[in-house]
C-alpha cells in the first residue's frame, strides 16, 4: 500500500480534505449552519422582499438575495465552520497529536481549506439552483467564471481569516457566539440581508472596510443586467486580497497548534 | 535517548533544573513525579513541542528541537490531553493517521493489537474512556515508531480498564519498542517499567529498577502485631525489644532481617501459648519510597 505521504504533497492534501469532509458531513450542527441555514434565509428573504423593484431595468431584490446569501454560505462554510472546528480540535489536543506525526503543517491547513472550498461550492450550487428554478434568478453563463473565481477567492480569504480569528478564542464554548457576534452585523450592513440600495450611504461606507461587503458585492455583480466581461469586480478581489494578507500575517504570528487552556 | 543538564526556566523559576537521563533501546522507562514536578515540561521538550533553556537532548540521535518529518516518522506519542477525532470511526481515524506516514503498520493488525476489533466501525468519540485511550495508543503506533511516549496513559481509569491498557503496553515490549511512560501511579510503574526515574522540584531524586529504587531493597521491613490482654511489649525477648519502633496498642518492630525476627517472635509466642492473629510483615512499597523521595520540605 502506498500512503498519501509517500505519493507526494497533492495526495497528502487530498487525503486530509477527504477525511475533513467526512467529519463535516457527520456533524449535524455544522451541516445545519452551513447548508440549511443559508437556504432558509434565501427562502425567507426572497419570499418577503423578492419581488421589490430595487434597481434600474426592473431589477428585483431576489437578484440580490441569491448571490448575497451565497456569500453568506461561503462565509459560513469557510469562516464560521472553520473557526469553530479548529478551536475544538485545538482545545481537545487533536491538532497537537496530528503535529506529533510527520504530517507537515501546510498539508493540514491546505486540506482543511480545500474542504471549506468544496463545502462552499456545494452550498452555493444548491442556492443557485433554488434561485434559478424557484425564483427565476439567472446567472448568465458568461459570468459563471467571474462568479466562481470570486467565490473561491472569498472562501480562501475567509479560511485564512478563520485561522487568524481562532487565535483570539480561548475555548470551544466561546467560538460559536464569537463568530456570530462578528458576522451578524456585517451581514446586515453588507447587502446580504438588506439590499444594498436600501442602506444609508454612511452604513455602506462602513461596510466597505470589511471583506463581507466585497464578497457579496462581487457575487451580486455577476447577476446585474449591465455587467460585461466574465462578471468579475477586480476592486472587490483586491480588497479580499488585502484581508487575506492581513489574516495571513496574524495567523502566522499567533496561530498555535497547542491547546490554549494547557499552555496558559 | 540521552539527556544532559536539561533545564527549562519560566521567569525566575526552573521548572526543570538540570536533569540527566539515559534510556536504552527496547526499554520501558517510567518517569514518575507529583504534579508540577517538571514531568510534563520534560516530556514536551523530548517530544519537540517545547523549547529548552539549556542542556543537551538527543532522541533517536536527533535534537527534538530540530525534529523533522523523518524523525517524527520514528517517534509516536500518546498525549495526556488528546481527545478522539470527531466524526471519524476507529478505522477511519487510523486510516487518516496512516496516510501521514510513509511506511505505516497494517491498520487491521493495529486495531487488533489495541483490542478494538469489535469497535472498528464505532465513531471514536462514542468510545469509553479506556477504549479511547487504547485508540490513542493505536494512533501512536500506526506509524510503526521505534520510540513511544505515553503521557499518563491510565489517569482516571477504573481498575479493569487499567489492566487492559497495561496489557496493551506490555504488547509494545514484545514489539521491541522503546517506551517512555509518564505516570503518577506507583503500581503502574512497578508493573510495567524496567527502570524508573523520579522527578521532584525539577530534579531527578532517584533512578533505578522498581525493586531497588531509592534503596528500597535495603530499607527496613516492619513487623506489626497486637499482644493479648495482660502481655506488654516489655515481655518480649530482649533482641526483639531492641527493634521496637512503636506501641500504640499495636506493636511495630523494624528490621533488616525480617525472617530471623519473625521466627524469634513465633517461638516466643508459641512457648507462651499466645496467638498473634493480626501479625503482618511488610516490605516498604514503591509508594512508601516515592512519598519519601518526593516529600516537600516542611
Amino acid at each position: 500500500m502506498t500512503t498519501a505521504a509517500a505519493r507526494g504533497p497533492l495526495a497528502l492534501v487530498l487525503h486530509q480534505a477527504r477525511f475533513d469532509v467526512r467529519a463535516f458531513i457527520r456533524n449535524r450542527q455544522a451541516r445545519f449552519f452551513t447548508l440549511i441555514l443559508p437556504l432558509l434565509f434565501l427562502v425567507i428573504f426572497t419570499s418577503v422582499f423578492g419581488n421589490d423593484i430595487v434597481g434600474p431595468g426592473d431589477t428585483k431584490a431576489s437578484a440580490f438575495y441569491v448571490p448575497g446569501i451565497s456569500a453568506m454560505a461561503v462565509i459560513a462554510a469557510s469562516f464560521i465552520n472553520l473557526v469553530i472546528s479548529i478551536t475544538v480540535l485545538r482545545e481537545e489536543g487533536i491538532l497537537k497529536r496530528r503535529r506529533a506525526t510527520p504530517v507537515p503543517a501546510w498539508a493540514l491547513i491546505a486540506g482543511r481549506t480545500l474542504m471549506a472550498i468544496a463545502v462552499s461550492a456545494a452550498s452555493v450550487v444548491v442556492l443557485l439552483l433554488v434561485g434559478r428554478f424557484a425564483y427565476s434568478v439567472h446567472l448568465p453563463a458568461r459570468h459563471i467564471p467571474g462568479f466562481a473565481i470570486t467565490a473561491v477567492v472569498g472562501s480562501i480569504t475567509f479560511c485564512v481569516l478563520g485561522y487568524a480569528f481562532s487565535t483570539a478564542i480561548s475555548n470551544e464554548d466561546a467560538a460559536q457566539p464569537m463568530v456570530q457576534a462578528v458576522m451578524l452585523p456585517l451581514y446586515f450592513i453588507s447587502g446580504i440581508f438588506i439590499v444594498p440600495t436600501q442602506l444609508p450611504v454612511w452604513l455602506r461606507n462602513v461596510a466597505k472596510v470589511f471583506p463581507v461587503q466585497h464578497l457579496a458585492h462581487g457575487l451580486q455583480h455577476a447577476f446585474q443586467p449591465g455587467t460585461t466581461g466574465i462578471g468579475i469586480v477586480w476592486s472587490d478581489l483586491g480588497v479580499l486580497g488585502i484581508w487575506l494578507a492581513i489574516g495571513l500575517g496574524v495567523a502566522l504570528r499567533r496561530f498555535s497548534w497547542l491547546p490554549k487552556a494547557a499552555t496558559g | 535517548m540521552s539527556v544532559h543538564g536539561l533545564r527549562k526556566r519560566y521567569g525566575q523559576v526552573d521548572a526543570v533544573a538540570g536533569i540527566d537521563l539515559q534510556i536504552e533501546r527496547g526499554e520501558i522507562f517510567a518517569f514518575l513525579g507529583p504534579n508540577g514536578a517538571g514531568k510534563t515540561t520534560t516530556v514536551e521538550i523530548l517530544e519537540g513541542f517545547r523549547t529548552r533553556t539549556s542542556g543537551e537532548v538527543s532522541v533517536l540521535g536527533v535534537d527534538p528541537a530540530n525534529g523533522d518529518a523523518a524523525w517524527r516518522d520514528r517517534v509516536g506519542a500518546v498525549l495526556q490531553e488528546s481527545n478522539a477525532e470527531p466524526g471519524l470511526t476507529v478505522r477511519e481515524s487510523l486510516q487518516l493517521y496512516a496516510g501521514y506516514y510513509r511506511a505505516p503498520r497494517d491498520i487491521e493488525e493495529t486495531i487488533a493489537l489495541a483490542g478494538l476489533d469489535e469497535k472498528a466501525d464505532t465513531l471514536a468519540p462514542q468510545l469509553s474512556g479506556g477504549q479511547r485511550r487504547r485508540l490513542d495508543v493505536a494512533l501512536a503506533l500506526i506509524g510503526d515508531p521505534e520510540l513511544i511516549f505515553l503521557d499518563e496513559p491510565t489517569t482516571g481509569f477504573d481498575p479493569s480498564a487499567r489492566r487492559t491498557a497495561w496489557h496493551v503496553i506490555e504488547g509494545l515490549r514484545q514489539l521491541g519498542k522503546t517506551v517512555f511512560l509518564t505516570t503518577h501511579y506507583m503500581d503502574e510503574a512497578e508493573e510495567l517499567a524496567d527502570r524508573i526515574a523520579v522527578i521532584a522540584g525539577g530534579r531527578i531524586v532517584a533512578e533505578g529498577a522498581p525493586g531497588t529504587l531509592g534503596g528500597r531493597n535495603r530499607m527496613a521491613s516492619t513487623i506489626r502485631f497486637t499482644l493479648p490482654e495482660g502481655t506488654g511489649a516489655d515481655d518480649l525477648p530482649p533482641d526483639l525489644r531492641a527493634l521496637l519502633a512503636g506501641d500504640d496498642g499495636r506493636v511495630t518492630l523494624t528490621t533488616d532481617t525480617p525472617l530471623v525476627h519473625v521466627r524469634a517472635l513465633a517461638e516466643w509466642a508459641l512457648e507462651r501459648g499466645i496467638d498473634l492473629p493480626d501479625l503482618d510483615v511488610r516490605r516498604p512499597t514503591l509508594e512508601d519510597v516515592y512519598l519519601e523521595l518526593t516529600e516537600e520540605p516542611a
